[in-house]
């Protein structure tokens, strides 16, 4: 083990090391910007999260209260609709607690073979559109355990878990067979593709709040401090001038 | 003794508070003719202020822990994200420590590059320049070690990547790397051990060091933008010419510059605090993961001009200890500046073109190198890395030529206001 380590340093600082690129332009590359203000799309992001994510993610830096007040939910439709775990004890979580999810971290990696990520920061590490694309890019591909890959992630541990909302399609791949370029539909879904694109928005948008839910209270103290420092900055100004009139 | 009454007089008797207030602010005479290069002084001690009163904050609720908690989550890593959430404005001062310490490093580098531009670290202020430099290295060892601390990915690797540096060195590398972490990986008892040195031994040797570098410049006196002498003209009362009181005239001043950057600062923390992945990298937004290597490792932007440097030394006989070398020389270098550059002429306006243009190709390359230190290796990359480390210690050796016979212009007898 101390070898490998030693070995796995070594090769680390070596200034050739070849990183492997995210490589070129993946299928589907489209762009989304999130939007806090907009609260019913946070709320039906909520309402996907905690009914297709959170069976297998967590998001165990936030607690269910705290996404009721900033989503203006009330706390007892939060109560009914949103709160799906029970905990050790046998009851249904309280209010105040984390999201956590009730899937273990040792059994997800063994069946996943990795333990499915706690999502509080996904949309920090990955970016909005990475995480609009990859909700999208999943298609049917038999050689895989359990019979998609994704066209942004490849060789992803998650299966298509929406295919009942999107439908299933099958990849279209460049000349060279290597490079996913576009989708077929094998099976229609529930939802039509607008449909299911502003469901995955809707997603999307409610991870970036998740990732940093005091976004806007920033922005708001931002604004105020700005105010203050101008006006600030005009007095603290004029008493400048004020004393270096007679310098020189 | 004082012939004061009152509690000043009773203080004065006892300790020298008049005097030392008259000999730093009220009666310390400043050049008048600074510009807007020398708000950069203020300003860094406006940040280290503010770094210490945000971290002593942090430190309440941040706990320095590198095992996973119930949800599998290390515990120094959801410490930060509960400041984050859970304490009240702990993402305000949060995002105030970690945009203090890029504001750090544009204040210093900004600072650094005035005392090059007006040959602030010549005679007499050699030491001035040398307390700055070890306040810089000082600087750079707060900064990499507070990095650990958020304990995600970039910090976890940054770190692995930097401490086996030392690994290279020949003999006793391996043990030093290890005596260093205290473990033979990154671990729980590295983290300890660099949060104990980000919150306290640093922290001190810092501020000592920032009083070092301050009582040796008022000993001496301010140089300014034209590198004259202003305590050659005095007054009948033994005032120069040419100096103001420092309080009232720059802390009136400096107060309107502090307020313009406070601006600059609060507008990134409140607008832009990851500052595009460069103040606050993406990939520290995952936990630490001995186990899975980040696809590109890069330091954060005001270590990778040095980053570049080690990277694009080759390799001799499959060490890259020559890099290491190359990376610190680069460092160590500064440090003989004061002697390096023979010429007796201060500043820029009255130097030589050789040594205006040779300035300007370091800086360039200086900040070429930070650009190439943040990029995945290329070859052309490579290639601009090397050509601009060439730059930079050939502005050594050029300076040291140039000064020795320098056609300068005359410097002016007092102080102008170009």
């Amino acid at each position: 083990m101390k070898k490998m380590i030693k070995a796995f340093a070594i090769a680390l600082l070596l200034p050739v090391t070849a990183f492997a690129a995210g490589g070129g332009a993946t299928y589907p590359h489209d762009g989304m910007s999130a939007d806090h203000g907009n609260k019913s799309s946070l709320q039906r992001g909520a309402r996907n999260f905690v009914n297709y994510c959170m069976g297998c993610h967590g998001a165990s830096y936030m607690r269910y209260n705290r996404l009721a007040a900033d989503l203006g939910i009330p706390e007892d439709l939060a109560v009914d609709n949103l709160i799906f775990r029970v905990n050790e004890k046998g009851e249904r979580e309280k209010v105040g607690s984390l999201m956590r999810t009730s899937m273990t971290p040792d059994y997800g990696k063994q069946v996943f073979g990795v333990t499915p990520p706690d999502l509080s920061l996904i949309a920090r590490s990955r970016g909005v559109d990475w995480l609009y694309n990859y909700l999208r890019g999943f298609h049917q591909d038999e050689s895989r355990p359990l019979g998609f890959d994704n066209s942004v992630f490849k060789g992803v541990g998650m299966p298509h878990v929406l295919w009942e909302l999107e439908g299933v399609k099958k990849a279209v791949y460049d000349e060279a067979g290597t490079h996913v370029v576009g989708f077929e539909t094998v099976t229609e879904g529930k939802l039509s593709k607008m449909e299911y694109d502003s469901f995955v928005y809707d997603l999307v948008n409610f991870l970036d709040y998740l990732g940093e839910p005091y976004k806007a209270d920033r922005q708001r103290v931002g604004v105020y401090i700005l105010i203050f420092l101008f006006l600030f900055g005009i007095v603290a100004y004029a008493l400048k001038a004020e004393y270096w009139r007679d310098v020189k | 003794m004082s012939q004061q009454n009152g509690i000043m007089g009773w203080i004065n008797d006892r300790f020298p508070l008049t005097e030392t207030l008259e000999y730093h602010v009220t009666r310390y005479y400043a050049p008048k003719n600074f510009n807007f290069w020398y708000y950069f002084g203020i300003l860094s001690s406006v940040v280290l202020v503010m770094q210490i009163v945000t971290g002593i904050v942090l430190t309440m609720n941040y706990k320095p822990d590198g095992f996973h908690n119930v949800n599998g989550i290390p515990g120094a890593f959801a410490s930060v994200e509960y400041i984050m959430r859970e304490v009240d404005w702990g993402w305000f001062v949060r995002y105030m420590h970690s945009t203090g310490a890029s504001a750090f490093f544009v204040v210093v580098y900004l600072h650094m590059l005035r005392g090059l531009m007006y040959g602030s670290y010549k005679k007499p202020r050699e030491l001035i320049w040398i307390f700055g430099m070890l306040i810089y290295l000082c600087l750079m060892a707060e900064a990499f070690m507070g990095y650990l601390l958020p304990w995600g990915q970039m910090s976890f690797w940054g770190a692995q990547v930097i401490v086996n540096l030392f690994n290279t060195i020949p003999f006793v590398g391996e043990a030093l790397s290890v005596w260093v972490r205290g473990d033979y990986v990154i671990s729980d008892a590295t983290l300890n051990r660099f949060f104990a040195f980000h919150v306290i031994a640093l922290p001190l040797v810092l501020i000592g060091l920032v009083v070092f570098h301050l009582v040796a410049l008022h000993h001496v006196g301010s140089n300014n933008p034209d590198g004259v002498d202003i305590k050659k003209h005095k007054d009948a009362n033994g005032i120069p010419l040419d100096g103001i009181e420092f309080h009232p005239y720059y802390t009136v001043k400096d107060t309107f510059g502090v307020v313009v950057f406070l601006a600059v600062f609060f507008a990134v923390v409140s607008f832009a605090p990851e500052m595009g992945g460069y103040f606050l990298e993406h990939a520290n937004f995952v936990p630490a993961d001995p186990l899975k290597t980040p696809e590109h490792i890069a330091p954060v932007w005001y270590f990778t001009p040095f980053y570049a440097m080690l990277r694009a030394t080759p390799p001799m006989f499959g060490s890259a200890f020559p890099g290491v070398i190359v990376m610190f020389g680069a460092i160590a270098v500064l440090f003989f500046l004061p002697w390096l550059d023979r010429n007796e002429t201060r500043s820029i306006r009255y130097r030589s073109k050789a040594f205006k243009i040779w300035l300007w190709l370091f800086v360039v390359s200086f900040v070429i190198l930070g650009y190439y230190g943040i990029q995945a290796p290329s070859t052309f990359g490579t290639i601009m890395s090397r050509i601009c480390t060439l730059i930079y210690f050939g502005y050594f050796v050029a300076i040291w030529f140039i000064s020795g016979n320098e056609k300068t212009q005359p410097v002016p007898d007092r102080v102008t206001y170009k």
